[in-house]
């Protein structure tokens, strides 16, 4: 399918919107830029409903037969619930100040993915059935009927938004257009209108443990492949422990990681870090998916797969956890975890064992990000580096929506990356920090079938990137999310060939000095390390 | 389509308030009935919007950070973008009220073949925005001269600030003075038509423009209008008109004669925003303060928030579920296990979950 897109083709794009009103245009479900539907297997092992066979370009979408009603309800429901869906039902002005700062809307020029309307498709049945005028004044006061025709178009749009929160950062009222997002993917799957990329990696993570569905023994598998290339490419061999009992923290992170490129070369920092530290820790098998995907579909399923980290951490009894680079993933630990599934009473306050640092951000979740804790480490200067090792690449660093927007992790990565590389050079202002713009894929879209739509999504990104690439010669872009690390390298190659995508922690593993380790003159990925093998000229030949 | 309609709107609005005092003499309802009703239904209707908000629990702590949070101890925080305690979220959200401080962030998409994405300061929407607030209040809080006596000293004050653009030529043989020109109703009238014509203008705005977005532009404009006409042009006579808003703020309300048709217009208006207010979008003004994107702290990995629709534990699925469908295959591939391995091991048939 990539073969038919081109840069020249996709860059062609008009803001300008259609005469039609947007409440008489439907959505086209066009090959690229929707989802497949989900398989009723993977609805069926999570008990949630109607499961069946069904694509969206069918016109019949198999709907229960009072599917309004239950729409409604779930709508009723959740006004009474969430205090944010109620207020931010109500207070747009529709000044259009988010208009253009969806990387959707961006990329594509549909109107209908600026975040105001995206809102607005919902909005508007919250007006016709909930509000006073809109009951009275129907399509006068902004209010819509509810047919199947707009149930698919919230399936189209809601599934077109990352929840990346860029919206909520310029909104008067911080109106978070990825709240709005997350209850209508609630809505939509009480009538069993889930994506098949969200839906199937979900019951992977329930049984499995993490979203690919790696039982227990090939993810040790995966491990030992990449502890092979450690010994084959540092000269040092390194015995990580699993599901070890009374270690002293469980270090959890993305599946994604443990599975390709270039997450692997991260894992595999992960790896030589601990190591290099003699750190006191285990993977977990069971609890071995960082990422929620329960987070894009409701509220009660990301607490049930985020459940398994603190009952692993209580198992194996560890004193507190790290988790590893990963987005969506530390939203949901900085800000949902603990009001789901705490107190987490078995545990203890984090402290490093290395540098003795509290980390007392994080007394209460007991859940550290491994920035957070590497950045420590340099501090204290407890790491052996060799920066020069990473003069071969020139770095830029992409703050990924949810650690930027849903935490505010800026400094950490930067101290970590120019303490281990040389050359960092940072993207336009804005679009980094807390106005980064998003992969393109985030929040469950980074599906095969999607590719189209995540090139469009991932071009204002991209675009930036491609300025340092222009003005430094930058060739790496660096991340601290699996998503991003699953998706950029498509996204470079489509809008800025020549720039590849790497973890910090990759960076890290890089300029390391092991101890006993061999000439390095290769890194993670087995590349020749240039200038490196100079050493040993004149050898073997 | 939905521009004319907001706007025939609030002209018959205009008229209905000219005709029924001029033609048809309804002065007790113009201008007594439909003013304390329309000024009750604000206030009810606003505390009723506002407790119904309040009503629905904040389930999640889910601040938007807009900077570096507090983490390391050498790593310095951005307390206000991104607040650690209730205290700098006040402040931050005293910013977002006061000097609209998201909005000012704003900027413009600039995008141009290559494609090449580039992003321009963009002032001009915050500028509209904040002039027309604070003229908006302060038109407000100068109209109080109206229902109090004597007026206080601070309305005064105001008035005098608000006038200090005078055109006024005293001298001996030139004497040339307007009534002192009040910049707030300008101001007001004159932001609100560019907000409107910016609405207009820009065609993403126009496209997501529903007739709820000009009918309050085009009732403030008829106030600011209406308003201006009677300072500067059409003379009336304020102690009459005085005498019938006080009469309003002391509950003894009066009609008294002589009072023309504008100034029932003007009132009318203000009336329809009042009643109007509760049941529009114009409830941003209560509803910003409770915008939990903006009201919290990002504390929640050090002090836990309490969901208090989330207190049942989970059903989730176990480790010992785990470990009974996949036992086998982990002792095979050396990784501990809790219960030893079985020679006649039955498959686990459920699903293993728990509470």
């Amino acid at each position: 399918m990539a073969k038919k897109l081109s840069a020249d083709v996709l860059g062609q794009i008009s803001h300008k919107p259609p005469k039609q009103p947007w409440m008489d245009t439907k959505p086209e479900f066009r090959e690229g830029t929707y989802l497949y539907a989900v398989k009723p297997e993977s609805l069926e092992y999570v008990h949630a409903p109607n499961p069946r066979e069904w694509s969206p370009t069918d016109s019949d979408w198999k709907l229960p037969a009072d599917w309004q009603g239950i729409i409604k309800t779930g709508i009723k429901d959740r006004l009474d619930r969430f205090r944010s869906f109620k207020l931010f039902m109500d207070i747009c002005v529709r000044c259009g100040a988010c208009a253009d700062k969806c990387h959707f809307f961006i990329g594509s020029g549909d109107p209908k993915n600026m975040p105001v309307l995206r809102a607005e498709l919902l909005r508007s049945v919250y007006r016709q059935d909930f509000t006073a005028l809109g009951k009275v004044l129907k399509k006068m006061a902004g209010g819509r009927e509810l047919t199947e025709d707009v149930l698919k178009e919230w399936f189209y749009y809601f599934f077109q938004c990352s929840e990346c929160r860029r919206c909520s950062l310029f909104c008067p009222y911080g109106i978070d257009t990825a709240e709005i997002t997350i209850i209508a993917r609630e809505l939509l799957n009480l009538v069993g209108c889930q994506i098949d990329w969200i839906g199937t990696p979900v019951a992977n993570c329930s049984r499995t443990g993490n979203h690919l569905g790696l039982q227990p023994h090939t993810y040790k598998e995966n491990a030992e492949y990449l502890l092979d290339d450690i010994e084959e490419y540092v000269g040092v061999r390194i015995d990580p422990p699993f599901n070890k009992k009374g270690a002293e923290i469980l270090f959890v992170t993305p599946s994604g990681d443990i599975f390709a490129e270039p997450g692997i070369f991260t894992f595999m920092g992960y790896l030589m870090l601990f190591e290099h530290i003699g750190l006191d820790y285990t993977w977990s098998t069971y609890a071995s998916e960082g990422g929620n995907f329960g987070f894009f579909t409701s509220h009660e399923t990301m607490r049930k797969l985020n459940r398994k980290m603190y009952a692993e951490a209580e198992r194996l009894g560890v004193k507190y956890i790290i988790g590893g680079e990963c987005g969506h993933m530390w939203r949901v630990i900085n800000q949902y975890m603990d009001t789901m599934n705490g107190p987490a009473d078995f545990l203890e306050k984090p402290v490093s064992p290395i540098t003795g640092t509290a980390f007392e951000n994080a007394n209460s979740t007991k859940m550290v990000h491994i920035t957070e804790f590497t950045a420590d480490l340099i501090k204290h200067d407890k790491l052996k580096l060799d920066p020069s090792r990473n003069d071969h690449i020139k770095v830029t660093y992409h703050d990924s929506c949810n650690p930027a927007r849903g935490m505010g992790m800026f400094e950490e990565p930067r101290y970590v990356i120019n303490n281990v590389c040389n050359n960092f050079y940072e993207m336009p202002p804005q679009t980094i920090r807390e106005q980064t713009f998003c992969c393109g894929s985030g929040s469950g879209l980074n599906a095969g079938e999607y590719l189209e739509m995540r090139l469009r999504g991932g071009l204002p990104r991209a675009n930036a990137v491609r300025q340092v690439h222009e003005e430094h010669g930058v060739n790496m872009l660096s991340c601290v999310c699996a998503i991003d690390r699953a998706v950029f390298p498509a996204l470079m190659d489509f809008w800025v060939p020549g720039v590849d995508v790497c973890g910090v922690t990759e960076l890290v593993a890089n300029a390391l000095i092991m101890e006993g380790e061999g000439d390095r003159e290769y890194n993670l990925r087995g590349e020749e390390i240039p200038g490196r093998e100079a050493d040993d000229a004149g050898e073997e030949g | 389509m939905n521009v004319i309609i907001s706007l025939l709107a609030v002209i018959v609005l205009g008229v209905i308030a000219y005709v029924g005092v001029e033609g048809a003499g309804l002065r007790v309802l113009f201008g007594v009935i439909v003013p304390y009703a329309a000024v009750l239904t604000f206030f009810i209707g606003m505390v009723y919007r506002v407790v119904d908000w309040a009503k629905s629990p904040v389930p999640f702590r889910i601040p938007t950070t807009a900077g570096q949070e507090k983490s390391l101890p050498w790593i310095k925080p951005q307390a206000i973008e991104n607040p650690s305690t209730g205290g700098m979220a006040f402040i931050r959200m005293a910013i977002e009220v006061l000097l609209f401080r998201s909005l000012f962030r704003n900027m413009k998409l600039d995008f141009r073949e290559g494609p090449k994405i580039r992003y321009s300061s963009e002032k001009f929407l915050w500028l509209f925005a904040i002039l027309f607030h604070y003229s908006f209040l302060v038109t407000l809080l100068r109209h109080a001269r109206f229902f109090t006596d004597p007026i206080p000293g601070w309305i005064q004050l105001l008035e005098k600030a608000d006038s200090i653009f005078k055109v006024e030529v005293m001298t001996p043989f030139i004497e040339i003075g307007l009534p002192a020109l009040l910049l707030s109703g300008l101001v007001l009238g004159g932001m609100a038509t560019l907000l409107l014509i910016r609405r207009l203008w820009i065609p993403q705005v126009r496209y997501i423009s529903l007739p709820a977005d000009y009918f309050p532009l085009f009732l403030i404009i008829g106030i600011a209008l209406t308003g201006i006409l009677q300072r500067y042009l059409i003379r009336v006579d304020v102690v009459t008109i005085k005498e019938l808003t006080m009469g309003l703020a002391t509950l003894s309300p009066t009609v008294p004669d002589g009072i023309s048709g504008m100034f029932y217009v003007h009132l009318f208006l203000v009336s329809v925003l009042f009643a109007y207010f509760p049941f529009s979008k114009l409830v941003h003004m209560g509803g910003v303060f409770l915008s939990p994107t903006r009201n919290l702290a990002n504390n929640s990995r050090s002090v836990r928030h309490i969901n208090p629709w989330m207190t049942e534990p989970v059903k989730y699925h176990t480790y010992e579920a785990y470990e009974d469908e996949f036992r086998e295959l982990m002792v095979e591939a050396g990784l501990p296990v809790d219960k030893p391995l079985e020679p006649q091991e039955e498959p686990a048939d459920d699903q293993g979950e728990k509470e």
